[in-house]
């Protein structure tokens, strides 16, 4: 079973070699093979795991680098697993959401592998080799194949991740000269009694913290999130921020939250401003876009937020009921699968749209519920689920999220609320924008979604009501990783 | 068979539901089908609430409910429920008839739509929704379909989405009452987070028992107000009920369902449902929450009484009436009237749909045509249409004996009458019913009385399938009074959970000589003044001032786009001008700051590290030069030079030794 681990990191790798030499319009179709492949791996892992155990699961360890702590150590737990299945079910959509090359497969491939690696990886060295592995493939997709502007935006989106990952870095080489070990459950061991001491402990902090913060992105290190998702071709904003962004907000679960309890505590009413920062001003931003794209990002950044309002509000209150944290932790779990998949799907939309019209301007459309009743309907269902209507899958994590950070910390998670009811502004003047009115005369031969498109839509949109209506199946995957943080943070 | 829909409960909201998904899945020219699917999905809903509403007659206060686990988080789990107890019941019966009703009307009254199939699928969808509501057992099942109530009502409301004012309308119902839903969800983090549940019933454990109760204390009140935050919202009170009036831009059989059966049904009962929350610790029948409870029903109730006198689209009069009556059967909720605010409720959805879906068969007979001003004599032409809007009208106004309004009515005069606190609501809910008698005397005189006015030329009956469900809904105004009088105050008591005992002497109370001095009040200054309305409205005549601002809408729309629209908008633009100026010019200073730094080394390099590099290389090229030049390949020079070199060398070797 642990090799299949193994299996999801390096058959990517493998076919990206393959289809770089590969014939040119077979590409996309041998990336999809290798995402079946990887999507059939993952659900035998699914099937092989263990619901009911806590703590990690098909692990592999070897000796790598012994001189400077570097193992080769994999291993899944609920959260894993929850992340693995949300990028086996972004990447095949995000290939057909626009006309590839070889170059653009090879890429996404390697990328997904990256991500692969991140999410399983438990020791330090391996989880950033994979961590930074991932940023390259992004930088050049937002490079080569980007909208205009794309140069700025790939440099700015590049230069500033990695900059972030430098900090983490050093701090990360801090802690390992004082406590000589890069493995991530040694040193979550060591985290409730202090990882470093005083002040170094802070600088320890405020490094990975950093890092991690440009990742998510949190508010205020999102800015070079809009230009990046704007510039970035559709299947690569798609993957950014179905997938990528996902990445911070793991990283603060499986580094952060457990290596610096008491830093985050005695900084937690600051955190927790952050996060209530980057929901309430983000989405008003979006508010603010005329460019689809653009709003659907800040939207982006707003949905995020309430993951760190989750975690803040966990981690920062003195005692902690265990209902409370619980909720709020699931919450999170759920939101990062819930936004992974409606922000997508988000993103898909709006790059039919430009498709179409070749222009993404929120007043260049008009009256398309005339002309494409089809495509308007689907894309209806992403944007009440992303604004958070019952029945579809937003609701259920954002629920949970808000009742356990409400009881934990009261005063913010009231002002955050308030980002659900911007977020339904900006979801319904697009919509009055886009769908409503008269038709307008440059949409006037839009073609309705053609059965390619339905392909992608229809599984996506299902999805979405499935997790909305029986949200059991994805909850059960991390209930005892949960429990098990819950117990530990409380 | 009853035990058997008790058991499946969940049937009454899902067979609308599904006969919408089965709809949304036809293609525009199944019209028939459409329409038959939903007509044959509202029968079984309505047959199986009345399955459902028979063992409740059985016991008073009769209650059951059956709750199950949605999902489990953590080591938690959620549940959800359903409950059946007279006040579901008395709400599935009456919301599944009402729907009915529409629906039959809605198939002459869209007939010429080419979504008519889409139309269909988006009413049962909005029915199902509105069904959910009221069965429901936990707040959080309550809430979700709330939401999706919003949701339907979005979706009719623009129906014509290539109006821009139906889309514009339709956004201003969600978001309105989505803010109002803001409160209500924090109220529910706020009861779920000290009572631990969300159920309402739970075998003593439940939210609304004595253990969830007491698990309460001083923060039921402000639980109590978040929630009722959502039902001024859906409820159309103020200061949410600008939404309301909007809302006629929908469809006519859409605004029927939204004002009577639906929609603004919902807030009104979640106030009853959840009444144990704001009642707790009441001192002589008042609480805090309560007392807000009444003062904002008695606002609403009275400006948009007052603005219904001045407005000339026939919908529109009735959106303010609506507004005016939820007001009142706030009113009354507030004073601890509870079985008779629901009774009113009740007795409003037959009026209303009614007096709703006449309006639509007038606006059909005069093409398209809503201002009352343009029509006139219209009872010879359309005889049935007048008729039974003439029930309704005095239904909604409160005559006396015969409509079922009147008893409502009476009724919640009579409970407001023993409010403590103050006896202003009072008198200003007798002003209402004044007005109320006032505005529809006005409405009844301008489009069926007088002469004929340019649209009513051409105006024509409609077709029996519109006519139908008038005569039925006309028949439950009148019929719905039996169960209503204080000589037989079945539904009253059924409510309370008591049984009720046949008294006719009780018949004649003296609140009836009131309320009938108030109506013929109303009705006789209604036919004084409007008489003869010439070219003005008579008001306009003679009070401009006072008229243009109730036509306005007390510019309530025009303070809250100043005020609360700006500075959101402000605050949008001012966010995304920090963005893209200051944080983002923070980074981009940062990175200048990388910059010049990089400029600086590298003029380092190349001024001193490189220049230097430079001279010395310049300095060793010059020497070189300076040597090469003495390279001229002549050997007599190099001769000379060796023999000056030997010379020197000797001579030097002399001098030393």
């Amino acid at each position: 079973m642990a090799h299949l681990i193994a299996g999801l990191i390096f058959i990517p790798i493998l076919v990206a070699l393959f289809v770089s030499v590969a014939p040119r319009n077979s590409a996309r179709a041998v990336a999809l093979g290798s995402n079946l492949i990887t999507a059939l791996v993952a659900l035998t892992l699914w099937r092989h795991f263990d619901p009911g155990a806590a703590g990690l699961q098909m692990v592999t360890r070897h000796g790598w680098i012994p001189a400077i702590g570097a193992e080769y150590f994999l291993g899944i737990d609920g959260l894993s697993l929850l992340l693995i299945l949300l990028t086996s079910l972004i990447f095949p959509f995000a290939l057909l959401a626009q006309r590839v090359g070889r170059g653009f497969c090879a890429l996404m491939l390697l990328m997904q592998a990256a991500l692969f690696g991140t999410f399983t990886a438990q020791n330090f060295i391996l989880w950033f080799l994979f961590y930074e592995m991932s940023l390259i493939p992004a930088f050049l997709l937002i490079k080569v194949w980007g909208g205009a502007d794309r140069d700025r935006a790939a440099t700015k989106f590049f230069l500033y991740t990695f900059l972030g990952s430098v900090a983490m870095l050093l701090s990360f080489l801090g802690i390992y000269l004082v406590r000589g070990t890069f493995d991530f459950v040694a040193l979550a061991a060591l985290g409730k009694s202090g990882l470093l001491p005083g002040k170094l402990g802070w600088l320890a902090f405020a490094g990975i913290f950093l890092g991690l913060a440009v990742k998510v992105p949190l508010f205020p290190f999102h800015t070079w999130l809009p230009d990046a998702y704007e510039a970035a071709p559709t299947g690569a904003s798609m993957v950014l921020t179905g997938v990528l962004s996902k990445m911070g907000v793991y990283g603060f679960i499986r580094l952060l939250l457990p290596l610096f309890p008491n830093e985050i505590k005695i900084a937690g009413p600051w955190l927790l401003g952050l996060a209530v920062c980057s929901i309430v001003l983000a989405s008003l931003a979006a508010w603010a876009q005329k460019d689809l794209k653009r709003m659907v990002a800040y939207l982006s950044i707003n949905h995020l937020g309430y993951c760190m309002l989750g975690l803040f509000a966990v981690t920062t209150t003195a005692v902690v009921p265990a209902a409370e944290a619980q909720a709020a932790l699931s919450g999170v779990f759920l939101q990062i699968f819930n936004h992974g998949i409606t922000a997508a799907a988000l993103f898909y939309f709006v790059g039919l749209l430009e498709e179409r019209r070749g222009a993404r301007g929120l007043t260049e459309f008009g009256g398309l519920m005339q002309r494409t009743p089809l495509l308007c309907g689907w894309m209806s269902v992403a944007m009440f689920s992303s604004l958070g209507m019952p029945g579809l899958n937003g609701f259920v994590g954002e629920f949970l999220i808000f009742k356990g950070s409400f009881a934990l910390a009261a005063g913010y998670t009231a002002v955050a609320v308030l980002g659900l009811l911007i977020t339904a502004i900006v979801f319904l003047r697009a919509m009055q924008a886009l769908f409503s009115g008269p038709l307008a005369e440059s949409c006037s031969s839009f073609p309705d979604l053609r059965l390619g498109e339905k392909w992608v839509v229809v599984p996506i949109t299902l999805v979405m009501f499935a997790v909305g209506i029986f949200p059991q199946f994805i909850l059960t995957i991390f209930n005892s990783t949960v429990t098990q943080m819950a117990r530990l943070l409380g | 068979m009853s035990n058997w829909i008790v058991a499946h409960l969940w049937l009454i909201p899902a067979v609308p539901l599904a006969a919408s998904l089965v709809i949304l899945r036809l293609t525009n020219s199944r019209r028939t089908g459409a329409a038959a699917l939903a007509i044959v999905g509202q029968v079984l809903a309505f047959v199986l609430s009345l399955g459902a509403f028979l063992p409740t007659l059985q016991t008073p206060g009769y209650r059951t409910f059956t709750n199950f686990i949605w999902f489990t988080f953590g080591e938690q789990t959620l549940r959800l429920g359903l409950l059946l107890d007279p006040l579901t019941a008395v709400m599935l019966v009456m919301i599944t008839l009402v729907s009915l009703c529409i629906f039959v009307f809605s198939v002459g009254y869209m007939a010429a739509d080419k979504n008519f199939t889409r139309f269909f699928a988006y009413l049962s969808f909005f029915s199902a929704a509105m069904l959910g509501v009221v069965v429901a057992n936990s707040l959080l099942l309550l809430f979700v379909c709330w939401e999706l109530v919003g949701l339907a009502s979005y979706l009719l409301i623009g129906f014509w989405m290539d109006k821009p004012s139906a889309a514009a309308a339709a956004k201003k119902a969600f978001i309105t009452t989505r803010i109002g839903d803001i409160g209500f969800f924090v109220g529910i983090l706020w009861l779920y987070g000290r009572s631990g549940t969300l159920l309402f019933y739970d075998g003593g454990n439940g939210a609304l028992e004595s253990n969830g109760l007491l698990s309460l204390g001083a923060s039921a009140t402000f639980i109590a107000l978040l929630i009722f935050c959502g039902a001024v919202g859906k409820s159309g009170q103020f200061p949410l009920h600008v939404w309301l009036p909007d809302a006629m831009e929908g469809p006519t059989p859409v605004s029927a369902l939204i004002h009577a059966a639906t929609m603004v049904a919902a807030g009104v009962f979640l106030v009853a449902r959840v009444y144990p929350l704001f009642s707790l610790g009441a001192i002589d029948g008042m609480t805090p929450s309560l007392t807000v409870v009444v003062w904002i029903g008695v606002i609403t109730a009275l400006i948009s009484a007052l603005i219904a006198l001045a407005q000339a689209d026939i919908k529109r009069i009735l959106a303010y009436s609506t507004v005016s009556q939820l007001g009142l059967m706030m009113v009354s909720l507030g004073v601890g009237g509870v079985a008779a605010g629901i009774m009113h409720l009740l007795a409003h959805g037959f009026f209303k749909a009614l007096l709703f879906l006449g309006s639509g068969s007038v606006i059909h007979g005069c093409h398209e045509e809503q201002d009352i001003r343009k029509m006139g004599g219209l009872r010879g032409l359309m005889p049935v249409t007048f008729l039974t809007y003439a029930i309704g009208m005095m239904a909604l106004s409160g005559v006396p004996l015969f409509f079922a309004g009147a008893w409502t009515k009476e009724e919640i005069l009579h409970a407001i009458s023993l409010w403590s606190v103050s006896r202003v609501p009072h008198y200003l809910m007798l002003a209402g019913v004044v007005l109320t008698a006032l505005y529809m005397t006005r409405q009844m005189i301008y489009v069926f009385f007088g002469r004929r006015r340019a649209a009513a030329e051409h105006a024509h009956e409609s077709p029996p399938v519109m006519t139908l469900p008038l005569l039925v809904l006309a028949v439950c105004a009148v019929a719905f009074s039996v169960v209503l009088t204080p000589a037989w105050p079945w539904l009253h008591r059924y409510l309370s959970g008591e049984t009720a005992r046949f008294d006719f002497p009780r018949l004649i109370q003296p609140e009836l000589f009131v309320a009938l001095a108030l109506v013929a009040l109303g009705i006789g200054l209604g036919v004084l003044i409007y008489r003869r309305p010439g070219d003005l409205d008579p008001m306009e005549r003679s009070l401009p001032a006072l008229f243009r601002f109730l036509q306005n809408r007390m510019w309530l729309d025009e303070l809250y786009d100043w005020t609360v629209l700006t500075l959101a908008r402000d605050a949008a633009r001012t966010s995304d001008w920090l963005d893209r100026y200051f944080w983002d010019g923070l980074v981009r200073g940062f990175g200048a700051l990388g910059d010049s730094l990089g400029s600086v080394t590298k003029g380092f390099d190349e001024r001193a590290i490189n220049a230097g590099a430079n001279d010395a290389a310049d300095v060793a090229r010059g020497l070189g030069r300076l040597i090469s030049r003495r390279h001229s390949g002549q050997i007599q020079t190099y001769l000379g030079v060796v023999a000056v070199g030997m010379l020197a060398l000797l001579l030097l070797y002399a001098w030393l030794t």
